[in-house]
């Protein structure tokens, strides 16, 4: 298969009558790691929703696999792509294994039910993320780290090609930020899952990504290597700091 | 993918699987067992004695044509086959399809609060009914017709409005929505009570569909809701996975592949189905759809393709029961039974669920 895995094309979002995005486009190689940046408010979430198919753009498209996001069943667009939220909902009690499961319904079928193969594929997500000694805990009794861990290792069950993460570190200490983000190399370069990340971490985000997007006021003002896209003028322009700041972790970057 | 996932032997993993599936086995057949001394039991106990060997004999005899070479009195049989037997299958049918209707509130709404009774589902479907009681409409299929319809419209209307009021609030998702069902619960008693006002003859069926109860089961009225039920019950059975799918929450549903809105409509639909003709039959009974499916998910854990099945199981058993006990003490109204045994329940989790809720 040849072809981005992921095209945007003038991607316009308004929300009563104010535009979240505008004219947002770029493509997603099959095989690639890209992470998202830009200041609160600039519309990094909004275009999460957009390509994980929650939102649908005001203009413009967006394609999965060369098919328009608008033609696929839910269920099609789950297989193919998979999201980590921040955060999420816990109403009942549930064990940790059982959190991770649900990673598999985009593969069930309606009636069977898991198979072996979907237990697999749990068990396997779980040690990857390495989160065995969790196992069995109820998973609204985590701390917040925990839970993000938990959330990462459904999106690695469900096995799908694509993976949006948004903010996937902002509740982990500095070394599970790390390990996350090692596991997240590790997806994208031996499994060849594509990637999308938001991270607000510069300096992880210039570590760990070669190829980064700069979204401000909706729009998308920048997208290149770490080199190429976090000028000085930039993060003094955009993220309001002085280049001081992030300027040693980007310079770590070959 | 390029790899294939190698699968590891998590020992905790393992024994808590086989456990779980021990334990879930173990649950189905103890819920068998227990519906049918259930079965028997409700059918033997009352004012006029029976002995469960004549009562089992007679069920053996006509409805599963096996002669156990016992014989009775024509008024046995009568107890029996008219008075009990529809009245306890009855209550066994609503129970299950109350469990069944509460577990799928819940689990649609991420609120384990959610249940008929509480979201106004239920008082819906008896204004609903009161509405049929009134209209002047002779013919026994129009009377069912309008009945089983009404109530169904009242309940769709109610879990519509109280849904989507709920989600418009500020408050939180738990406060507002218990709010929204209070609200319009609350208008719908008015209605209830302004249909009893006008309603002269029909007050006293009116009055039952308020207090809830078993006293006027009949085969008939059984025929014409059990399918209603049991259908609805086995359709939402049969969307486990979509109910499974909202357990963190609409947008995960999203990302997990469950068409939100269509899924949504669909088992709000089913679950008022369900109710409602519940309602039209035994009146407002609370709670059986809030302590059940509650029981059942700290048993086996909140999955849907456990939690349908096995809360259907038992709530069977348990309106059985509270209508045993009403009957014994004294023709109390099956309602009051449940409510002295779910309100403090509902208060206990209503403790409880405050440090466990968010979003």
């Amino acid at each position: 298969m040849s072809g981005p895995v992921l095209a945007l094309d003038g991607v316009t979002v308004e929300i009563r009558g104010r535009a979240i995005l505008r004219d947002v486009s770029f493509r997603l190689e099959e095989g690639e790691r890209a992470v998202l940046i830009g200041p609160n408010g600039a519309g990094k979430s909004t275009l999460l929703r957009v390509i994980a198919g929650t939102l649908h753009p005001t203009a413009g498209r967006v394609e999965l696999g060369g098919t328009p996001m608008a033609h696929l069943e839910r269920a099609e667009v789950a297989r193919r792509l998979a999201v980590v939220p921040q955060q999420t909902a816990l109403p009942f009690s549930m064990r940790v294994e059982e959190v991770v499961a649900l990673g598999r319904l985009p593969h069930e079928a309606s009636l069977r039910g898991a198979r072996p193969a979907d237990r697999a594929a749990v068990s396997a997500a779980i040690d990857r993320v390495g989160l065995g000694h969790l196992l069995g805990r109820d998973a609204r009794e985590l701390s917040l780290g925990e839970r993000q861990l938990v959330l990462l290792a459904l999106a690695v069950a469900q096995a799908s090609p694509i993976m949006l993460l948004d903010e996937p570190t902002v509740h982990l200490d500095l070394r599970h930020q790390v390990e996350a983000m090692e596991l997240m190399r590790d997806l994208n370069e031996r499994d060849g899952t594509s990637m999308i990340a938001v991270l607000h971490d510069l300096g992880l985000a210039a570590h760990f990504f070669p190829r980064i997007l700069v979204i401000d006021h909706g729009r998308l003002i920048a997208d290149g290597t770490p080199r190429e896209v976090l000028t000085d003028e930039r993060i003094r322009d955009v993220f309001g700091v002085e280049p001081a700041l992030v300027r040693l972790a980007v310079h770590g970057q070959g | 993918m390029t790899t294939t996932p190698v699968p590891v032997r998590h020992p905790a993993a393992l024994t808590a699987r086989v456990h779980g599936l021990g334990r879930v086995g173990w649950l189905l057949a103890a819920g068998v067992v227990v519906l049918l001394v259930v079965l028997v039991g409700a059918i033997v106990l009352g004012t006029s004695g029976l002995a469960p060997g004549t009562a089992i004999a007679v069920i053996a005899k006509r409805l599963l044509g096996v002669d156990l070479g016992t014989s009775w009195s024509a008024i046995s049989e009568a107890i029996v086959m008219e008075l009990r037997l529809p009245r306890v299958l009855t209550a066994m049918v609503v129970g299950a399809g109350l469990a069944v209707a509460g577990a799928t509130f819940q689990g649609l709404l991420r609120n384990p609060l959610a249940d008929p009774y509480v979201l106004g589902t239920a008082s819906g479907a008896a204004f609903g009914a009161a509405l049929a009681v009134i209209l002047p409409v002779h013919g026994l299929l129009f009377e069912f017709g309008l009945l089983h319809g009404l109530a169904f419209a009242g309940a769709l209307l109610s879990v519509t409005v109280v849904y989507n009021l709920s989600r418009i609030s500020s408050l939180s998702p738990l406060t507002s929505l218990l709010l929204t069902g209070y609200a319009v619960s609350s208008l719908l008693a008015a209605g209830l009570a302004m249909a009893m006002y006008l309603s002269g003859t029909a007050l006293r069926q009116i009055f039952a569909y308020l207090m809830g109860g078993f006293d006027g089961s009949t085969w008939m009225r059984l025929a014409v809701a059990a399918p209603l039920i049991v259908g609805g019950s086995i359709l939402i059975m049969l969307r486990a996975r979509a109910l499974n799918g909202f357990l963190l929450g609409e947008e995960a549903a999203a990302h997990l592949g469950v068409d939100v809105r269509r899924e949504r409509a669909i088992l709000l639909a089913l679950a008022s189905l369900v109710t409602a003709a519940g309602v039209a039959v035994a009146g407002l009974i609370g709670f059986v759809g809030l302590v059940v499916p509650h029981l059942v998910r700290l048993l086996v854990g909140p999955n849907a393709r456990l939690v349908l099945p096995i809360s259907a199981l038992y709530g069977a058993s348990l309106l059985a029961v509270a209508d045993v006990i009403a009957r014994l003490l004294g023709g109390l109204p099956v309602g009051v039974v449940t409510a002295i045994i779910g309100a403090p329940f509902f208060l206990a989790l209503l403790r409880r669920t405050r440090t466990g809720y968010e979003l």
